[in-house]
């Protein structure tokens, strides 16, 4: 049982990983627009360089 | 695609007309935000935010395709006038949209911050249940121990964290020696709490850390949902508003500015063009033209204006431009004082008690006098602290209201969005159940049930010549009667007279020469005709009497079909308007409504309202104008369409968004079926007490008992509520 000293430690950081990753997610507004976000991945406008 | 994306730089006079700064502090940068209704695709975003980052002037453009918005940062001298016909030269419509009125929707903090609280719960309930699992299959002694203690290391942190709404709600209640939901909701946190943390102390086998994390967690989802269905409304008729962008015209020594109807004052002198609406009350100094006053009095025909008279906010004016000189601006104009009459009607609506709260007055006291006679039972019998406070909290923890907290939220929340999606914004919370209980409909004239636009209603009385007459007349002027005639006259393919001299004199008509005669076409004294009681033209054309061209107003699509499916369920059907006996006779006799009322004024509107409510009528009151406003509050229930003043909009808790008027006889219907899921879903959630309330006054329930009934009968409410679609 000594194995339950790595797992649940482990366990709960990689949780707490995603949830630190949904709160930043939430905290940089990327749940303003999802519709337009989702197309706009397809545009191959900015492919070549970054949007000034 | 790559064929939309390459669309030529649109030329923009507007933009070049604009002083290019090289060089300018941020703080002068204005906002500008465009209501993008043709949007879909990723072509259209990229097009639209192409187009106005060569504009110069324009700093950052952003196209936000969920909302169909596009909000812009730009130099100070740019204005969305100059926007919108670059945008309307690469084909896609746009209007303005006051950011005063949008700031809520932008920072939506109260939103995060419920969803950031129910991850958190989330994720700790998904860690403790894990660790409870494992206790439950069998783990003993140490391992037991340990796991409750880190249990209780996640929870503790993770409850006051979260059920913060909860805490605020349940203080503020007791504050006041109230009770609510959220009262037996936080006793239930609490005690578990605390009871686990003292059998983990004791190394006993039961604690409840997961029981307590996953009421939060449900809890927290339904308050979610009724938080998103409200934002959802609630943006929608923020930019309802916001499509008014409240700007006038002020005169300065014969210079115009263009100014915010907010700074306008006492004595100011407005410019208000044809089709414009007066931004205040006051009194005209020049010009001459005709008023449309449906918004506010319902009243059909245009009135006639000149200089002395006085004019309110909201009247339309048709044709000539008109000056006039404030006499009370903002708060003080006749608009405004509408308000007044709102705030008496509407104190008799607070005293709806939906069925939530119905459902807690019952719940919440039963629910603490069963916990706590199953303490006082367990303690007298057993004697024993310890084993009566475990079966205490394990009462208030099965009974704790995880459905009850669902079983509304979820059926709001799928009613609202199959209304929207027909065309309905539910504004206020309790407007569905409300909307349920009605038996008697009062419907508003002009503007609802109609169009609030005029139909020529005897084109075959007339002649070919004084058609064809008429027709150039009528291409000659934009007030609504010319525009009407002149649609009437091409449809019945009539081609115009070949007239000289046209001119159009605002506020009685146009006049030009045909045949080396003068011929008019216009009110009904200007031309030598005696005026009849109906909306009327009259054309003169120099021999013979004038010939006069009726028109009334045309139905709105679905007023019919709505008028119909309500007398169909059994409900009244009552007309109330403020037009004129003739008018409102006739369109009841064609709607087939037998009860109605003309020439009614806003009070007695509202009188009326009253008199019905107190005869235990539950009153819906679809209306548009200003004089609907108090009536409007005074109903049980109220709707108005899109097109109404904004404080009617204001006023009522439902707004119809498209022309068409059938979704209100189906949203009734909606409203029904969502109530009487409503309901059972609390039988629902009853059921499951009812059978797990007993295991836990008899000692019998286990936290694994507990978890189960609290996850099946929430999951089984959702999913009863899901029906509806």
């Amino acid at each position: 049982m000594e194995v339950l000293a790595y797992l649940i430690p482990i366990s709960l950081f990689l949780g707490g990983v995603g949830l630190v990753a949904f709160i930043y997610t939430v905290r940089s507004n990327q749940y303003d627009d999802p519709e337009g976000d989702s197309r706009r991945i397809l545009s191959d406008e900015w492919d070549d360089r970054p949007k000034p | 695609m790559t064929a939309q994306l390459t669309t030529g730089t649109a030329a923009c006079p507007g933009c070049l007309a604009a002083p290019a700064e090289p060089a300018r502090p941020m703080s002068e940068d204005v906002q500008i935000a465009l209501s993008l209704p043709g949007i879909h695709c990723s072509a259209c975003i990229a097009t639209v935010e192409r187009e106005l980052n060569a504009c110069p002037g324009v700093e950052d453009a952003r196209v936000n395709l969920t909302l169909k918005r596009a909000m812009i940062k730009a130099a100070a001298g740019v204005r969305a006038a100059d926007l919108i016909p670059v945008l309307g030269q690469a084909g896609f419509e746009a209007h303005e949209l006051d950011t005063g009125a949008l700031s809520a929707t932008q920072t939506d903090k109260a939103g995060r911050d419920l969803l950031m609280r129910l991850a958190v719960a989330g994720f700790a309930s998904m860690n403790v249940m894990l660790l409870s699992v494992s206790v439950w299959s069998g783990a003993t002694d140490a391992t037991r121990d340990m796991f409750h203690w880190i249990s209780a290391a996640i929870a503790l942190p993770a409850i006051a964290f979260s059920a913060q709404p909860f805490f605020i709600n349940a203080w503020s209640a007791l504050r006041v020696r109230r009770l609510n939901m959220d009262v037996p909701i936080v006793l239930a946190i609490l005690l578990a709490l605390a009871t686990s943390l003292w059998e983990t102390a004791l190394s006993g086998a039961h604690a409840y850390f997961d029981a307590a994390l996953t009421l939060t967690f449900f809890l927290l989802a339904g308050r979610y949902l009724d938080y998103r269905t409200r934002a959802a409304a609630r943006s929608a008729a923020e930019e309802l508003t916001a499509l008014e962008v409240p700007r006038a015209i002020r005169v300065i020594d014969g210079r115009e500015h263009e100014v915010a109807v907010g700074s306008l004052a006492v004595g100011d002198h407005v410019l208000v063009r044809p089709g414009g609406r007066m931004p205040v009350d006051g009194q005209i100094i020049s010009g001459q033209s005709e008023l449309d006053r449906s918004l506010l009095t319902g009243e059909t025909v245009p009135v006639f204006a000149e200089t002395g008279q006085t004019v309110s906010a909201g009247e339309v004016n048709l044709t000539g431009p008109l000056t006039i000189r404030a006499t009370a601006v903002g708060t003080d104009t006749s608009l405004h004082r509408m308000a007044d009459l709102v705030a008496v009607a509407e104190s008799g609506r607070s005293r709806y008690t939906s069925l939530a709260d119905k459902a807690a007055k019952l719940y919440a006291p039963g629910v603490h006098i069963l916990s706590a006679l199953s303490f006082v039972g367990w303690y007298i019998y057993s004697g024993d602290m310890r084993t009566a406070l475990n079966i205490a909290a394990a009462v208030l923890i099965i009974t704790c209201p995880c459905a009850l907290g669902l079983a509304v939220p979820a059926v709001t929340t799928a009613a609202s969005g199959r209304l929207f999606r027909k065309g309905m914004l539910i504004k206020h919370a309790t407007a569905l159940e409300r909307l349920a209980e009605v038996d008697t409909v009062v419907f508003d004239k002009t503007g609802t049930l109609t169009e609030g636009t005029p139909e020529l209603v005897n084109l075959k009385d007339q002649t070919p010549s004084d058609l064809a007459i008429a027709l150039a007349l009528a291409d000659g002027s934009s007030h609504p009667l010319s525009v009407s005639l002149a649609r009437a006259a091409r449809d019945a393919g009539v081609r115009p007279a070949t007239i000289s001299n046209l001119v159009e004199v605002p506020g009685f008509g146009t006049e030009a020469t045909f045949d080396g005669q003068r011929v008019r076409l216009g009110r009904a004294a200007w031309v030598g005709a005696e005026g009849g009681s109906g909306t009327s033209a009259w054309l003169a054309t120099g021999d013979g009497a004038p010939t006069g061209f009726h028109f009334a107003d045309s139905l709105r699509p679905g007023a019919a079909a709505a008028v119909e499916a309500f007398h169909r369920a059994g409900k009244t059907v009552v007309l109330l308007s403020g037009d004129t006996q003739g008018a409102v006779e006739e369109l009841a006799g064609k709607l087939g409504i037998r009860d109605w009322v003309a020439e009614a004024l806003p009070q007695e509107k509202a009188g009326k309202i009253r008199a019905l409510t107190e005869q235990g009528r539950r009153v819906l009151m679809v209306g548009d104008g200003l004089n609907d406003t108090a009536a409007l509050a005074a109903a049980h229930v109220s709707i108005s369409p899109a097109t109404a003043l904004d404080a009617a909009r204001v006023a009522s808790d439902i707004v119809l968004l498209g022309n068409d008027l059938a979704p209100i006889a189906e949203a009734c219907k909606t409203a029904e079926k969502a109530t009487r899921r409503i309901r059972e879903n609390f039988r629902i959630a009853t059921i499951y007490n009812v059978i797990a309330v007993p295991l836990a006054v008899a000692g019998l329930a286990t936290p694994l008992i507990a978890a189960l009934a609290m996850s099946t009968s929430s999951i089984t409410v959702s999913l009863n509520a899901l029906r509806l679609r």
